[in-house]
């Protein structure tokens, strides 16, 4: 597999030296069995970071965590230094497509909408400055031509897209992502990629749960290997390699990279 | 109204587990005051109510148990044990016992003007509580994970969204009674949910369907004699579900049918049509004329798609022939490029 690194490294200005999410000690269980064990993560400002592991290894658990939708036995995240709960305005989500009911009542635009709805706060009703700020994210991801589409209405990739725009209104420094290429076309994968590309050049961290380890080398600059402990972590061109592929899928794992 | 949430949270028989937890609370609150002043009764009603929900809520997060199994539970704990209790109510040599059990199947005639005046405040209530949260709700029920990554505080919205369900529950008890109730909060949802893809639309076609189904169900029972309101309402609100599962434009079965057969006709023609094409382009001349029996091996042709073509002006006949005519040819020309497009 031939895959040109060099483009990569050149657009990375990971080396800004501030850490954008630290984790300390996280540990979630659901019963008995811990899901994530003694996780300490350092995420430097700019990367787009992929999360890999096989499936059960906790890598959506680690991004809920996070964010605070589960609630840790032990351990805390810190988001530029400052507890999470003080930073949720820097921080977006794109949960994975098949957690919400895709025949609710409501159109594309209106769930790019809630994007601003974090900054509006509680009982405010969205003007004209939020719904402009949903069509800019909704031209971004070229999906302006469905705004008043029902969202049963489109297709897997289309929903995908809907939920990155919703992020994108946010407009945070730190965007956590989980399994966005998943049930996407080639079309959307690229479009997605872009955009996430993007957000790199701008500065922003990206942090994305991702299954298809052949892509990897391609898409992203930093890389952390999970398997309810914390395998690896760090920079594509140092990390991604069979060793660790092997520590983490427990079968030996052949990526061969050429550099 | 409140009912399109409850049948967008899919936890539509939640409105069931609801009513019927009530029923021990009514009891309990009797048996407590001895009075049968409909506001403490129907206080129990809605402590026991919600003391019924936080059970149901709980017993889904702490277990295994799926929300159908806990809901069956609360719901038949919670009936039995208020059945029990007015068991017990009426062997008791209280003479003012009787009358409770128009709880159970409800009795919109024994409404005094005061619970007419209870009920349009609290639903004054829900209506300002739902406009000011509008934002908040719909978010929460499409997305909860995500509201609660926006700071919000997910628990706040769903404990409010929760009483209000039961407090409208618990006042409809009267009117059609435990065990009809929960038709009453999800049928004008349901029917709504038919007609249309927003949700601001759909609480107000569900109030309306809701407010329909009171005054016809009334006035039917109040023309006949005999009749009992509750029910009635009832099933007048089933008449809205039925008409709009079949008749609603976008969603209903009736248009759905119609569409499909529109669409495969529709079809069919154009492949017909194409098939012809083909054959006709072989030909310098396109209105050199085929014989129809080629066509008899080509799947979907029937003598009605060729009379069809005919009557579009895109074929002529000729005895046992047809040619295409220069539309016909055109349009078939054309036929795919405008596929492709209009199904972009």
């Amino acid at each position: 597999m031939a895959i040109t690194t060099e483009a990569n490294t050149k657009e990375t200005p990971a080396a800004t030296g501030t850490i954008a999410v630290k984790v300390d000690d996280l540990t979630v269980a659901y019963n008995y069995k811990p899901v994530l064990w003694d996780i300490d993560l350092e995420i430097p400002e700019g990367v787009l970071m992929a999360i890999v592991g096989p499936n059960g290894a906790g890598k959506s658990t680690l991004i809920k965590s996070i964010l605070g939708i589960l609630k840790p036995i032990a351990g805390s995240v810190s988001i530029y230094n400052k507890p999470y709960k003080k930073q949720r305005q820097r921080v977006a989500y794109v949960p994975q497509k098949g957690s919400v009911d895709w025949d609710f009542p409501t159109t594309a635009l209106d769930v790019v909408t809630m994007g601003t709805y974090g900054s509006l706060g509680w009982i405010k009703r969205p003007g004209q400055k939020q719904k402009k700020a949903a069509l800019e994210a909704l031209e971004k991801v070229g999906m302006l031509p469905f705004k008043n589409r029902q969202i049963s209405q489109l297709s897997g990739g289309q929903q995908q897209r809907i939920f990155l725009a919703r992020a994108l209104v946010q407009n945070a420094s730190i965007y956590f992502m989980d399994e966005p290429f998943q049930g996407v076309d080639a079309t959307t994968e690229v479009a997605i990629i872009n955009i996430l590309k993007e957000l790199r050049k701008a500065g922003k961290t990206v942090i994305v749960v991702h299954h298809d380890l052949q892509t990897v080398p391609e898409y992203f600059d930093w890389v952390t290997f999970l398997n309810v402990k914390k395998i690896a972590t760090g920079p594509v061109k140092d990390i991604f390699n069979d060793d660790n592929l092997t520590k983490t899928y427990g079968i030996n794992y052949k990526v061969s990279i050429q550099e | 109204m409140l009912g399109s949430f409850a049948v967008l949270r899919k936890q539509s028989l939640l409105g069931d587990a609801i009513s019927h937890a009530a029923l021990p609370g009514i009891a309990i609150a009797f048996l407590l005051t001895g009075t049968k002043d409909n506001n403490t009764l129907l206080l129990g009603a809605l402590i026991s109510g919600l003391i019924g929900t936080f059970w149901i809520r709980g017993i889904i997060k702490k277990t295994h148990l799926k929300s159908d199994t806990a809901l069956g539970l609360i719901l038949s704990l919670f009936f039995g044990f208020g059945m029990l209790l007015l068991t017990f109510i009426q062997k008791q040599p209280n003479a003012n016992q009787a009358g409770l059990d128009k709880y159970l199947f409800g009795q919109a005639a024994t409404l005094l003007e005061s619970d007419v005046w209870l009920m349009g405040s609290i639903t004054t209530l829900c209506l300002i509580v739902l406009l000011l949260f509008w934002k908040e709700f719909k978010m929460l029920l499409f997305d909860a994970d995500y509201t609660k990554t926006l700071g919000f505080n997910t628990k706040f919205i769903d404990i409010l969204i929760t009483t209000f369900i039961v407090l409208a529950i618990v006042l409809g008890l009267q009117t059609v009674g435990v065990v009809l109730m929960s038709a009453m909060l999800l049928a004008p949802a349901a029917a709504a949910r038919q007609w249309t893809n927003s949700l601001g639309t759909m609480v107000f076609l569900s109030a309306l369907f809701g407010a329909f189904s009171g005054v016809f169900g009334t006035a039917i029972s109040a023309s006949q004699n005999n009749l009992p309101t509750g029910p009635v309402i009832v099933i007048v609100a089933s008449v809205f579900v039925l008409v709009s599962f079949i008749c609603a434009p976008s969603r209903g079965l009736l248009f759905k049918q119609i569409r499909f057969i529109k669409n495969r006709r529709d079809l069919q023609l154009h492949k017909t049509l194409a098939f012809m094409y083909n054959i006709a382009e072989t030909h310098n001349n396109t209105a050199h004329p085929h014989a129809i029996k080629i066509l008899n091996n080509f799947q979907g042709f029937t003598k009605t798609t060729l009379q069809q073509l005919v009557k579009k002006n895109y074929v002529k006949l000729e005895g046992n022939m047809w040619y295409l005519t220069e539309e016909g040819f055109k349009t078939a020309a054309n036929l795919y490029n405008q596929q492709s497009t209009t199904n972009e």
